[in-house]
C-alpha cells in the first residue's frame, strides 16, 4: 500500500495539494494531510456521522469516501461555515439553544444540517428529524439539537425570502 | 454580550456557554488532533481465556510485549472493605489472556494505518483454556478460575444485616419478590479513548495529552506504575469528547504510551477505534438483583432483603475497583424509601469479559430498576396506583438517616412525585388506556422515584474503604492587574459546561462578568491537584471551592476599595465591574482595585498583602438530588416494539446555576437511560466473543428513537452545600430505565406477563408474550 497518488483537495475554497495512498479516507486526508481537524472521526464505519462534510453540495460521511474520490470536487467543512467572525445561523442557533455539550459530534451535525437546509429550505419537521437521526450525539439527547435546527431553518428561510 | 439584568446576579441565568464559540467553529482541541512521530496499534486477544504460547515479533518493526515491560508495576486497585481480593493486571497481557480485546502487544509505526497493517502480521499463538462469561456460571462449583488466587471468582463479597431483621420481617403482611437483570452496556462517548505522549529533551519530561476525566490521578497512577517522579509527567486533558465515567478509569494503553515516549524520546500517539472501544474500553451495568420486600397491610415497606450479583469482567478497575457497582448497590438500594430493616448480600464476580467500571449513574440505574419494579409489583398486589404506594413509602422528614447510615438532606421526594403525577394526569391516562385496550392498543404508564447522591467528599469515599479517597477540590482564583479573573481548578469537565457555570458563581462574588473570568482546567502543570469530574461532583465541590476562594478575593477588593473610597469595607458593593459605596454614586472600577493590589501596595500602609491570588479547598459531606420520572409507552404485541409516547421529569437539584445547562444534562441522561431500557446491550456468545462490536449492533439512540422530554423543576436548596446546588449529572440515567420498564409492564398487564430484564428488546417482549399467546409465532 505504498503507491501514493498526487491529488488536490479543495476545502472551503482553498486547494490542498496532497499525496496519499489510494485507501486514504477523505476524513483522514482532511484531518491529517490538510490539517483541518474540525472534522471528527467517531466510528470509521459510517454510523455516527461525526465526520460529515459537504461534497459538491451533498452531506457525506467522509470516513466512507476515499480522498481520491473527492479530488477536484468542492469540499466544505465546519471551518468554512462562518464568514470571518460572523457565525452561520446554525452555529449561532446551536449556541443559543444549547445544542452541544462536549462538542465532538457538533461539526458533523452542523454540516449535515447545512447541506440539507441549503437544498431543501422548506423541509418538514418530521423529515428533518429523520435526517438528524443519521448522526449520533451522546450528550444532548437531541432535544436541543432539534430546537436549534428548527430555529436556524426558520432564520435561513427568512433570510432568503 | 448583552444579558439584561432581570435578576440580580449571574447565578440562575441561562447564559450562553463560554465553551461554545470554539466548538461550533471547528476550533475545539481534542487529543486526536495532534500529530506524532510514532503511532501505536495494539494487538488484542482474539480469545476469552488462554495461555500465550508464542508471540512472534516483526523483523523491521518495534513490537512491545509484556517481556519489555518487566519493570512496569502491574495495576493493582485496592479496597479495604468487606472481603476484597486484589488482582493484578499487567499493562500488556503476560502469559495468560482473560478477555477478548485484552492488549497483548503494541506495534509502533510511522502512521496509524501502517501500525494497523503491521499489527495484523504479528503472530500470536494462544492455547485456549475454558472460559466463563456469565456471572452465575462463574459462581458455580468447578467453574474455571479467572485469577488463580481468587477462589469462586468472587472479587468482592459483602454482607450487611440490620439487627433483628428476621423479627421485623415476621411483622409484615405480605412479601413481594422481583428478580431483575440488567444486561451489559458501554458508555460509548463519541470520542473514543485517545492519547498522545511526547518527550521534551530540554526538561526531560513527558506530556501526556489524552481523553481523561481525571488528569491528576492519571498522572499519579502512571508515575507510580513506571516508577518515575510525578514532576516528570504532565497530563493534559484538552477538549474531551464525552466520558460518562468510561474515561475516569485507568487505561493500560496510556501507560504503554508514556513508557514508549520515554524509551523512544519522541512522540507517540494512539486513537482507539470504535471496535476497540466497544470490546475493551470498560463495560458496565451487568447485574442481577433479587429483592424481597415485606410490606405491612397498608402497603408500607418494612423490610428489604437483597441479593446483588455484579459481573465485573476480568480485572478490577482503577481507581474505584470493581467493588464500586456491588457496594454502591448495597449502600443505596433502599433509595428514598424509609425502611427500618435491611439485609443485603452483594458480590462482584470475575469473568472472562471486558472489565467493568463506572458509567454515569454507577449501579443506581440498576438498583432503581429493582426497587421501582418491586414498588410496582407491590402496587399491583395491593390494588394501589403506583403513585399511591410510593407516596406511602417516601421519606418526608429531613435530615433522614437511612438504614445504611446515609444522611439525606432536604429534598422533595413526595412533591416531585405529585408534580409528575399531576402533570401526566394519571386519571385521564387510565381512561385513555382503557379505551385503547378496547381497540386492541396497549398503553402503559411507568413511574420511577429516586435519589441521586452527589457532591460527596472524602468521608463518603473513606466509608467505602477505598485506598484512594477522592472528595475534596482545590481552586485558585486570581485577578490579574487588568481586572480579569482566572480560576484554576482540579476538576476536569468534558461537556458539562463548567467553564460557564463556575464563572457565573465567581462573577457574583467578585463583581465582574463571566466573560472576564477564565476557568483553567485539565492540565496538571496549570491546575492544583484535584480529582477530576465524575460522580456529579464538580459543580458542588469545585463550585464550593470557587465560592470560598472568590470570597477571599472579594474581601481583599473591598478592603482596597474602602481605602480608596474612604469608607468601611462592609459598605462596598462589587457588581458590573464597579466597586460602589452602597446607596451612593461614589465608585471606582474594579480594574483599578486590581491594579492597586499589585502596583500601589505601599499606599495601604502595610494593611494589605500584595496580589490578588487566593485559594480554597472544599470537602462537603454530600447531598441528594431527587426526581420522579414518568413514561408513557405504546407496546405492539405483534412485534414487541415499544414506542415512547411521552417522557416527563420532575426533578429537584437544589439551586440551579444555569437552568439551560441543567436541562441539557437531564435530556442527555434520560436519553442514555431510555436507551439502557430499550436498545443498548453488549452481547457475548458462550465462548466470550463480542457480537456487538460495531455501532450497527450496539445501538445508542438516534433523534428518531427518543420522545420529547418534558421537564419540571423544584428548587429545594441544599443545606449541605455552599451554593445550595446539588449535583445532577447522573439523575437522567438513573430513573429512566425503571420508568420505561414499569410502563412496559403496565402495557403488558392485560396479558398476565411481565418482563424484568433490560434492554427490553422486541425479542424479549415477544418471548414473554409467546408464553401466553400459544400457537402464534
Amino acid at each position: 500500500m505504498t503507491n501514493r497518488i498526487a491529488l488536490s483537495l479543495t476545502i472551503n475554497g482553498r486547494d490542498y495539494p496532497i499525496c496519499v495512498e489510494p485507501r486514504r479516507t477523505l476524513a483522514d486526508a482532511i484531518r491529517e494531510d490538510c490539517g483541518q481537524t474540525g472534522t471528527h472521526v467517531g466510528c470509521e464505519h459510517g454510523v455516527c456521522g461525526a465526520c460529515t462534510v459537504i461534497v459538491d453540495g451533498e452531506p457525506v460521511r467522509s470516513c466512507l469516501m476515499f480522498a481520491v474520490q473527492a479530488a477536484g470536487r468542492s469540499i466544505r467543512t465546519v471551518e468554512g461555515l462562518a464568514q470571518g467572525d460572523v457565525l452561520h445561523p446554525l452555529q449561532r442557533a446551536f449556541m443559543t439553544h444549547h445544542g452541544l455539550q462536549c462538542g465532538f459530534c457538533t461539526p458533523g451535525f452542523l454540516m449535515l444540517v447545512v447541506g440539507v437546509l441549503e437544498r431543501e429550505p422548506d423541509i418538514e419537521i418530521d423529515a428533518l428529524v429523520d435526517i438528524l437521526s443519521s448522526n449520533l450525539c451522546r450528550c444532548t439527547g437531541y432535544q436541543n439539537i432539534i430546537k436549534a435546527v428548527l430555529a436556524a431553518a426558520a432564520e435561513m428561510r427568512g433570510a432568503t425570502a | 454580550m448583552s444579558v439584561s439584568n432581570l435578576r440580580a446576579g449571574w447565578v440562575g441565568r441561562s447564559i450562553r456557554r463560554l465553551e461554545d464559540p470554539a466548538l461550533v467553529t471547528g476550533r475545539g482541541r481534542f487529543s486526536g488532533d495532534l500529530g506524532a512521530a510514532h503511532w501505536l496499534r495494539f494487538v488484542r486477544s482474539p480469545v476469552a481465556a488462554g495461555r500465550i504460547d508464542r508471540l512472534t515479533g516483526l523483523p523491521h518493526a518495534l513490537v512491545v510485549t509484556a517481556a519489555d515491560l518487566v519493570d512496569v508495576k502491574p495495576i493493582r486497585p485496592m479496597l479495604h472493605a468487606f472481603e476484597y481480593r486484589p488482582v493484578d493486571q499487567t499493562v500488556l497481557a503476560s502469559e495468560v489472556v482473560r478477555f477478548v480485546g485484552e492488549p497483548i502487544a503494541a506495534v509502533v509505526a510511522a502512521s496509524a494505518a501502517a501500525a494497523e497493517d503491521l499489527a495484523d502480521r504479528v503472530e500470536v499463538e494462544i492455547a485456549p483454556t475454558p472460559a466463563v462469561i456469565d456471572a452465575r456460571d462463574a459462581l458455580a462449583a468447578g467453574a474455571p478460575r479467572v485469577h488463580s488466587g481468587v477462589a469462586e471468582n468472587v472479587l468482592v463479597n459483602a454482607f450487611i444485616e440490620t439487627p433483628g431483621f428476621d423479627h421485623e420481617r415476621l411483622a409484615a403482611h405480605r412479601r413481594v419478590r422481583v428478580e431483575i437483570r440488567s444486561r451489559r452496556q458501554n458508555a460509548t462517548p463519541l470520542e473514543t479513548r485517545c492519547a498522545h505522549a511526547a518527550y521534551d529533551p530540554v526538561t526531560d519530561r513527558i506530556t501526556l495529552t489524552c481523553a481523561t476525566q481525571m488528569p491528576h490521578l492519571l498522572r499519579t497512577a502512571i508515575a507510580d506504575l513506571l516508577g518515575m517522579p510525578e514532576s516528570q509527567l504532565r497530563v493534559i486533558a484538552p477538549d474531551v469528547g464525552g466520558g460518562f465515567g468510561q474515561k475516569m478509569s485507568l487505561p493500560p494503553e496510556y501507560v504503554v504510551l508514556v513508557w514508549l515516549a520515554r524509551k523512544l524520546r519522541s512522540s507517540v500517539a494512539w486513537t482507539e477505534d470504535r471496535r476497540e472501544n466497544l470490546i475493551a474500553a470498560f463495560h458496565s451495568r451487568d447485574q442481577m438483583i433479587c429483592l424481597e420486600g415485606d410490606f405491612d397491610a397498608r402497603g408500607k415497606l418494612l423490610a428489604l432483603a437483597a441479593d446483588v450479583v455484579a459481573n465485573l469482567g476480568a480485572y478490577s478497575c482503577f481507581p474505584t475497583t470493581g467493588g464500586v457497582e456491588p457496594l454502591m448497590a448495597m449502600a443505596e438500594l433502599p433509595g428514598p424509601y424509609g425502611i427500618r430493616a435491611y439485609r443485603c448480600r452483594a458480590r462482584g464476580v470475575l469473568t472472562h469479559t471486558c472489565p467493568a467500571a463506572p458509567y454515569r449513574g454507577v449501579s443506581r440505574p440498576v438498583i432503581t430498576l429493582a426497587i421501582e419494579r418491586l414498588m410496582d409489583e407491590a402496587a399491583t398486589q395491593f390494588g394501589l396506583e403506583p403513585a399511591e404506594i410510593r407516596h406511602r413509602n417516601l421519606i418526608d422528614r429531613f435530615p433522614h438517616r437511612s438504614v445504611t447510615g446515609l444522611v439525606f438532606d432536604a429534598a422533595s421526594y413526595r412533591e416531585t412525585l405529585q408534580l409528575a403525577a399531576s402533570a401526566i394526569d394519571v386519571a385521564a391516562f387510565r381512561a385513555r388506556q382503557r379505551a385503547a385496550r378496547a381497540r386492541g392498543q396497549f398503553l402503559g404508564l411507568g413511574l420511577a422515584t429516586f435519589s441521586e447522591r452527589t457532591g460527596y467528599g472524602t468521608p463518603a469515599f473513606a466509608a467505602r474503604g477505598m485506598e484512594i479517597t477522592p472528595g475534596w477540590e482545590t481552586v485558585v482564583v486570581s485577578m490579574d492587574p487588568s481586572g480579569f479573573v482566572e480560576a484554576r481548578i482540579g476538576a476536569s469537565p468534558h461537556g458539562q459546561g463548567l467553564r460557564t457555570t463556575l464563572a457565573q458563581i465567581i462573577a457574583d462574588e467578585v463583581g465582574v462578568a463571566p466573560e472576564a473570568i477564565s476557568i483553567v482546567h485539565g492540565d496538571t502543570d496549570r491546575t492544583p491537584y484535584g480529582w477530576g469530574t465524575f460522580a456529579s461532583r464538580s459543580l458542588v465541590i469545585a463550585g464550593g471551592a470557587c465560592t470560598l476562594a472568590a470570597r477571599k478575593v472579594r474581601l481583599k477588593l473591598t478592603r482596597i476599595a474602602s481605602h480608596l473610597l474612604e469608607t468601611a469595607a462592609d459598605d462596598i458593593v462589587l457588581e458590573d465591574g464597579i466597586a460602589r459605596v452602597a446607596g451612593t454614586d461614589r465608585s471606582v472600577p474594579i480594574a483599578n482595585l486590581a491594579r492597586a493590589a499589585y502596583h500601589r501596595i505601599p499606599q495601604f500602609g502595610g494593611d494589605i498583602e500584595p496580589g490578588l491570588t487566593e485559594n480554597a479547598t472544599y470537602d462537603p459531606e454530600g447531598t441528594f438530588s431527587n426526581a420522579c420520572h414518568a413514561a408513557i409507552v405504546e407496546l405492539d404485541p405483534e412485534t414487541g416494539a415499544v414506542r415512547v409516547e411521552k417522557f416527563l421529569v420532575a426533578e429537584d437539584a437544589g439551586r440551579l446555576i444555569n437552568p439551560m445547562i441543567v436541562d441539557g444534562q437531564i435530556h442527555g441522561g434520560v436519553a442514555q437511560g431510555i436507551a439502557n431500557a430499550l436498545f443498548e446491550e453488549i452481547v457475548y456468545d458462550e465462548a466470550g466473543n463480542i457480537l456487538t462490536g460495531t455501532l450497527a449492533d450496539y445501538l445508542p439512540p438516534t433523534a428518531r428513537d427518543l420522545p420529547p422530554i418534558e421537564l419540571h423543576h423544584l428548587e429545594t436548596l441544599s443545606p449541605a452545600t455552599l451554593t445550595g446546588a446539588k449535583g445532577l449529572g447522573e439523575g437522567g440515567t438513573i430513573g429512566a430505565p425503571a420508568a420505561i420498564l414499569n410502563a412496559i409492564n403496565d402495557a403488558l398487564s392485560p396479558f398476565g406477563v411481565s418482563i424484568d430484564e433490560v434492554p427490553a428488546t422486541p425479542q424479549r417482549i415477544r418471548a414473554a408474550l409467546r408464553t401466553v399467546l400459544k400457537g402464534r409465532p
